[in-house]
């Protein structure tokens, strides 16, 4: 972690670069502000259309899992550039993402990363006891169900598609997707079939 | 583009050390996996990070470690991985040679 004194010092260089960007007319203002609405504007709330989608359209699916940025540009989502990996948990197979080397995320469909997803304890940990994590996050898989790591270390981002809850067959694809977390989509929640927590 | 690996191939990550942007974690290095899927090619990060953009494009793999294998001295500490646990890691061309010992 940086401590709080280097934060500012961050902050100081940040704003004076910037400055210096604009007043040599790199950049605007409005640039700036353009690129920051951006950034706040994906949430997990497209993420989790995208799930939801998945667990009602079966082609959708074979689509999403075959390429990820193009399943989810059929949306109307702006992924840019992103290479998206969706994977898939099943009755056998529980998939969780991380970043050992810095903080890869896949910002445009969930936001921003939560601080604990950039901690050096979760980063060094999911890939060495991913089951000792997952149980600190309240899920415990028996032995018979495979956890798949997936390190995010260079060009690919990852989303996990996870399965659609029991008890959901009477909802609709937006009550569905209301109850997809930001972190089932990284895989330390499964989603239930009450509202979303997070 | 020509890629030295398919998916199912049996691979090892190189074991030497590197300084700079290097997208290969220490704890992989000497390991072997299956690679689980080609990616594409993209600029080598290692040269990137340095602001040297143009240079060519270079395969990238998913390659699919068993953890068990992976932290094998873990074997008896609580929450270890089993058998079927599993890590993917990203892992460019140049970081991967043939595994020819199975």
């Amino acid at each position: 972690m940086i401590p709080a004194h280097r934060e500012r010092d961050f902050e100081a260089l940040e704003a004076a670069f910037r400055e210096m960007l604009v007043a040599r007319g790199v950049l605007s203002d409005r640039d700036v502000e353009e690129r920051v609405e951006r950034m706040h504007a994906c949430r997990p709330a497209l993420g989790a259309q995208v799930v939801a989608r998945a667990w009602f359209d079966p082609d959708f699916r074979a689509r999403l899992l075959a390429d990820g940025s193009a399943a989810v540009r059929e949306l109307g989502i702006d992924v840019g550039a992103l290479k998206l990996v969706v994977v898939a948990n099943d009755e056998r197979t529980h998939n969780l993402i991380v970043c050992t080397l810095c903080s890869c995320y896949p910002r445009m469909l969930l936001g921003m990363a939560p601080d604990w997803y950039k901690s050096v304890a979760y980063r060094a940990r999911a890939v060495r006891e991913p089951r000792a994590v997952l149980a600190e996050f309240g899920v415990v898989l028996p032995p018979g169900v495979a956890v798949r790591v997936h390190d995010s270390t260079a060009d690919m981002r990852y989303l996990v598609l996870p399965m659609r809850p029991r008890g959901t067959e009477g909802l609709d694809e937006a009550a569905c997707a209301a109850l997809v977390t930001r972190d089932a989509m990284i895989g330390v929640a499964i989603p239930e079939a009450g509202p979303a927590r997070t | 583009m020509t890629y030295a690996f398919a998916a199912g191939d049996r691979v090892r990550v190189t074991e030497r050390s590197a300084t700079g942007h290097t997208r290969t974690p220490r704890y992989i290095k000497g390991k072997c996996g299956v690679v689980e899927r080609v990616c594409g090619a993209f600029r080598n990060p290692e040269e990137l990070a340095y602001g040297r953009t143009d240079g060519p494009c270079i395969p990238l793999y998913r390659v699919r470690f068993s953890l068990s294998d992976v932290w094998r001295s873990d074997a008896a500490r609580p929450g270890a991985a089993v058998a079927a646990d599993t890590v993917d890691v990203e892992l460019y061309e140049h970081w991967l040679e043939r595994d020819g010992t199975s």
